[in-house]
């Protein structure tokens, strides 16, 4: 394994033009973009979502953080070979049915990506029947929501209902969060998993997979 | 200023085991509190109960009004919670809050022309959150005209321009205030009104945020604050701010917070 610490730094930090430049050099130097992408950025990515749930940074690092991470990718994308980025798994999420809050969402699509899972998002007002139709298209190995309002979250259940009457509740594992979600509410629906921010979000997301 | 308080609210731990056990001991001291602390509507939210919503909310504003002398602002985007708790509701409440979705407003307005009351009208529109001035300002104007043709006079319409964080874009401390001096100026008469916390979500000492965007949005307008007027400090930002905005004559209101202990 290469030392990436200086690019890790630089991510962590959210420094851009260090991080390219990094990057770059990595490159150059001979590593190979797998290797640049899981111990440099994903490695930097894990460290900042621990930094967060510990309340040690703040949002508006973490987001200089991923979005130092996505402009390092597009220098590594085109190198990436035919299997070789092998994601942490499938992540399909959004904000549910009648909810319109995506901020808590974005954050939770970013960090896991930023962790290496793919994420495909649907956006806001997700009706159960898109969560539905694009489980079966993508064959996520999680499907998460969100919902930020009281009112709103019975649509959680109702698409974990739909997902089950559609026959594949048991080949995804269901998250659930937003500011009036509990663990206590995950666990009367039954859903597989709760997190209350960002970072947890990614570690909880592991776990349920059972990845590192 | 009008000053809603924002305490009973039963995504607050405490308030929620209260209502639970509807500890109206409890209850009443957290609005007497605020109502001595200068509140002129005391918030009402029981959201978290889901389906009691309903029952937990009418015994809230039974429990409140018993005992304190204020109206109450009914916090709730639920007709069914809303038009039960109307009901048992003594004077004119504040319903928090309509918006443009379009079921929401239509399930919503019969509600609110069923009786005299103050609106919270939540700058949302049907398919995203506003994120500039000009979006919060177009939506807001929409739901003024639709409420005024509805019947509800300017003067109790309150137009929540929508606070969003200034961790995730630091062009929404801006977005907010230069939608408050627009409706404002567009419509005199009508008010604004905010909850001021959502503004530092994600960041450290939020205190400190919130009560100097409360001092911002002032300057810009806003004539009315869903906050904690149990926190001194915000209420001391809150009582400086109208004074240096003429607001308070001989500066009677600052001086006589200061002679009675109120400024800390």
């Amino acid at each position: 394994m290469s030392d990436f610490k200086a690019l890790t730094e630089s991510v962590i930090k959210g420094d851009i033009k260090t991080a390219l430049a990094e990057t770059q050099s990595a490159l150059d130097a001979g590593s190979n973009a797998r290797d640049i992408l899981d111990n440099g950025l994903i490695a930097a990515m894990d460290e900042v979502s621990e930094r967060f749930t510990k309340g040690l940074i703040f949002v508006p690092q973490m987001l200089r953080s991923a979005k130092t991470m996505q402009q390092c990718m597009k220098l590594l994308e085109p190198l990436f070979q035919e299997g070789d980025v092998t994601s942490k798994g499938k992540v399909l999420i959004g904000t549910v049915k009648g909810d319109l809050h995506d901020i808590g969402k974005n954050l939770v699509s970013m960090m896991m990506e930023g962790a290496g899972f793919t994420i495909t998002d649907l956006g806001v007002d997700v009706p159960p029947e898109k969560f539905v139709q694009k489980a079966q298209e993508v064959e996520p190995d999680i499907v998460a929501m969100s919902a930020l309002l009281s009112t709103t979250m019975p649509a959680m259940p109702q698409t974990i209902e739909a997902l089950q009457k559609a026959g594949i509740r048991d080949k995804v594992k269901v998250m659930i969060g937003g500011a009036p979600v509990t663990e206590k509410y995950a666990q009367e629906i039954e859903a597989d998993s709760y997190a209350s921010d960002a970072g947890s979000a990614v570690s909880k997301a592991k776990k349920l997979l059972g990845v590192s | 200023m009008i000053i809603v308080g924002e305490k009973i609210n039963t995504s607050r731990k405490s308030i929620e085991e209260a209502v639970t056990k509807r500890d109206a001991a409890f209850i009443t001291r957290v609005a007497q509190d605020q109502a001595e602390a200068g509140a002129h509507y005391i918030d009402v939210n029981a959201g978290t109960f889901l389906d009691q919503e309903a029952d937990c909310l009418c015994w809230l504003v039974e429990t409140v009004q018993n005992e304190v002398d204020l109206p109450l602002c009914l916090d709730s985007p639920n007709p069914k919670a809303l038009s039960q708790a109307i009901k048992r509701h003594k004077g004119e409440p504040m319903i928090n809050s309509i918006s443009l979705e379009e079921d929401r407003f239509q399930s919503l307005l019969p509600v609110i022309t069923s009786q005299p009351c103050h609106v919270v009208a939540l700058c949302m529109a049907q398919t995203s959150m506003p994120t500039t001035v000009e979006e919060r300002v177009q939506v807001g104007s929409e739901l003024i005209k639709k409420l005024t043709d509805e019947g509800i006079p300017l003067e109790k319409i309150y137009v929540d321009p929508l606070v969003q964080p200034v961790a995730v874009d630091t062009r929404m401390g801006i977005a907010t205030l230069g939608a408050i001096n627009k409706i404002m100026n567009d419509f005199p008469g009508v008010n604004t009104i905010c909850g001021l916390s959502n503004i530092s979500f994600g960041l450290p000492e939020r205190r400190l945020i919130n009560r100097n965007f409360l001092a911002l949005c002032m300057s810009y307008g806003l004539s009315a604050a869903i906050l904690d007027p149990t926190d001194k400090q915000l209420m001391a930002t809150l009582l400086a701010v109208e004074m240096l905005l003429g607001r308070d004559e001989y500066c009677e209101n600052f001086i006589d917070a200061y002679q009675n202990g109120r400024l800390i």
